[in-house]
């Protein structure tokens, strides 16, 4: 047997240490997702609430936090990026084509994670471009300067969402990317635990309803922002 | 008795380096109650006294136990009926005038032989890196000599069922081979007798399993809708688990 001598270089290049990484890293976005659903509701909350809270987020351990976990999320992003594209790119070339395709029961989620995943990736960059580096709008500019009531000069963030969404091409591609996210998640939390080795057939069921309850309530609190904010006018006729 | 008339489109390839194509041919006048191996020899036989090459494909017992029959039919491993091998199904699952897609397990590392054949040594090669146990071979010991919990009774029996057939690996779009290596480390994983060389056991069988070409599995679990033996993909999440703790024991060992 030609297995590296290291325990961790075998393990890292095995089929099993490999899908472990892709579950870990899946698994802190999972949370993260629920971390950032949280905060984005705020938006419903109010104005100051929200605006509030970004500030905390921008000042917490002396600004240091928001780097923390931008540093982490950076590194689960291209480790799970990358293990995937690897591992799908060999099971691309692991097997010959049918002349006759025939699928029996994996659902149609799991067979386009690869699209999905990288649909995602686009939404990411762009994202992080558009609320984050504020790239390409004028979303520094002095509109959105603001006052909190505890009388900090602050980003009005809250309205920069509502404007954000407000433009139509936006918020389209945010539902988009939402609903693949949500197909993505409802094949990937479930695999999370089958490649942790946590699915029995006792847990299976339970497993299943979590998995599919979680990326219900994802889905649905993500895209009821943009929504809310550009069928429903939310927070457009304040200023 | 009532017969059917169809259409095959069967993968037809010389060798293992030359290039396979389909080609058709017609059944006629089936009987329902022929097997889908013998609908074939009855093919077979014509294309013989025609003086053409018969279709070449693998058996051995036909009843379902020793997995030789490899035969993917209408993009299905062993068809699409539950928990049957190919040499188990019979042709009055078909309609008359149909229209059947026969080719063999693909994945490349099950190279093909000829037509529908191909090399599952692969699957020996597995077996070979920790499949098995290290006892001595004398006389058999007495049945109640080591008792076992009946769960793990169960499931190593469950496990066991595995024939080898490889239609797991066939109906896998990655060709993972995860079903056939965590049946087969599960039989034994669960035993006291199997238990001793478990890390061991999981670490051989899944470098080997990788070091063959097989793909990494993605979870959907075709291989356990196929598997005539319905080995459960419960077995795959139990490898992973081994798989874990054994390479964490190794690293600081
Ligand atoms: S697990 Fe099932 S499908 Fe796979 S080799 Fe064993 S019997 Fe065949
Ligand atoms: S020929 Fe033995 S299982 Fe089919």
């Amino acid at each position: 047997m030609s297995a590296p001598k290291n325990p961790l270089c075998s393990f890292v290049s095995s089929s099993i240490g490999r899908k472990l990484i892709v579950a870990i890293t899946g698994l802190a976005f999972v949370l993260f997702l629920a971390g950032h659903l949280t905060g984005n509701l705020l938006i419903f909350a109010g104005e100051d609430a929200f605006n509030e809270y970004a500030y905390f987020l921008h000042h917490f351990l002396h600004g240091a936090g928001v780097w923390v976990a931008r540093l982490g999320l950076l590194v689960c992003l291209v480790l799970h990026v990358w293990f995937t594209i690897l591992l799908t790119k060999e099971n691309k070339s692991a097997r010959p084509k049918y002349a006759h395709q025939a699928t029996v029961q994996a659902p149609k989620s799991s067979r386009i994670m690869i699209w999905s995943g990288l649909t995602i990736l686009a939404f990411i960059i762009y994202h992080i471009l558009h609320f984050t580096a504020r790239v390409g709008n004028d979303y520094n500019g002095d509109r959105y300067q603001t006052t909190l009531k505890t009388g900090e000069d602050a980003h009005n963030a809250w309205l920069m969402v509502i404007d954000g969404f407000s433009w139509w091409p936006a918020a389209l591609f945010y539902v988009i990317a939402m609903t693949l996210l949500c197909s993505h998640l409802s094949h990937g939390l479930a695999s999370i635990f089958q490649t942790l080795g946590l699915r029995t057939k006792k847990t299976a069921p339970l497993i299943n309803l979590t998995a599919k309850a979680y990326t219900l309530v994802i889905f649905l609190g993500f895209i009821s922002i943009p929504i809310a904010i550009y069928l429903f006018g939310f927070g457009c006729s304040c200023k | 008795m009532s017969f059917l008339n169809l259409t095959l489109k069967v993968w037809r390839q010389e060798n293992s380096t030359s290039s396979g194509r389909i080609e058709t041919y017609e059944a006629k006048e089936i009987p329902t109650s022929a097997s889908f191996l013998e609908m074939i020899d009855i093919v077979n036989e014509r294309l013989i006294k025609d003086g053409e090459e018969p279709i070449h494909f693998d058996h051995d017992c036909r009843e379902g136990i020793c997995g030789m029959c490899s035969m993917t039919i209408n993009g299905i491993p062993h068809s699409k009926e539950r928990g049957i091998t190919t040499c188990q199904l019979h042709m009055r699952k078909f309609k008359d005038g149909e229209t059947i897609w026969i080719e063999p397990f693909r994945a490349n590392a099950f190279p093909i032989i000829k037509d529908l054949v191909t090399d599952r040594t692969a699957f020996d090669r597995i077996i070979a890196s920790g499949g098995y146990i290290s006892v001595r071979t004398g006389s058999a010991p007495d049945a109640h000599a080591i008792p076992i919990p009946k769960a793990d009774a169960d499931a190593a029996f469950d496990a066991a069922a595995c024939i080898g057939c490889g239609a797991c690996v066939a109906a896998c779009k990655n060709a993972s081979a995860m079903l056939f290596v965590s049946a087969k480390a599960s039989h034994l994983n669960h035993l006291p007798q199997g238990a001793v060389e478990k890390d061991q056991r999981v670490l051989g069988m899944v470098r080997q399993m990788d070091a063959e070409g097989f793909g990494n599995c993605t979870n959907q679990y075709e291989c356990e809708a196929v598997c005539p033996k319905e080995i459960s993909a419960d077995h795959i999440a139990k490898l992973n688990r081994d798989y874990l703790a054994a390479s964490a024991r190794e690293a600081t060992s």
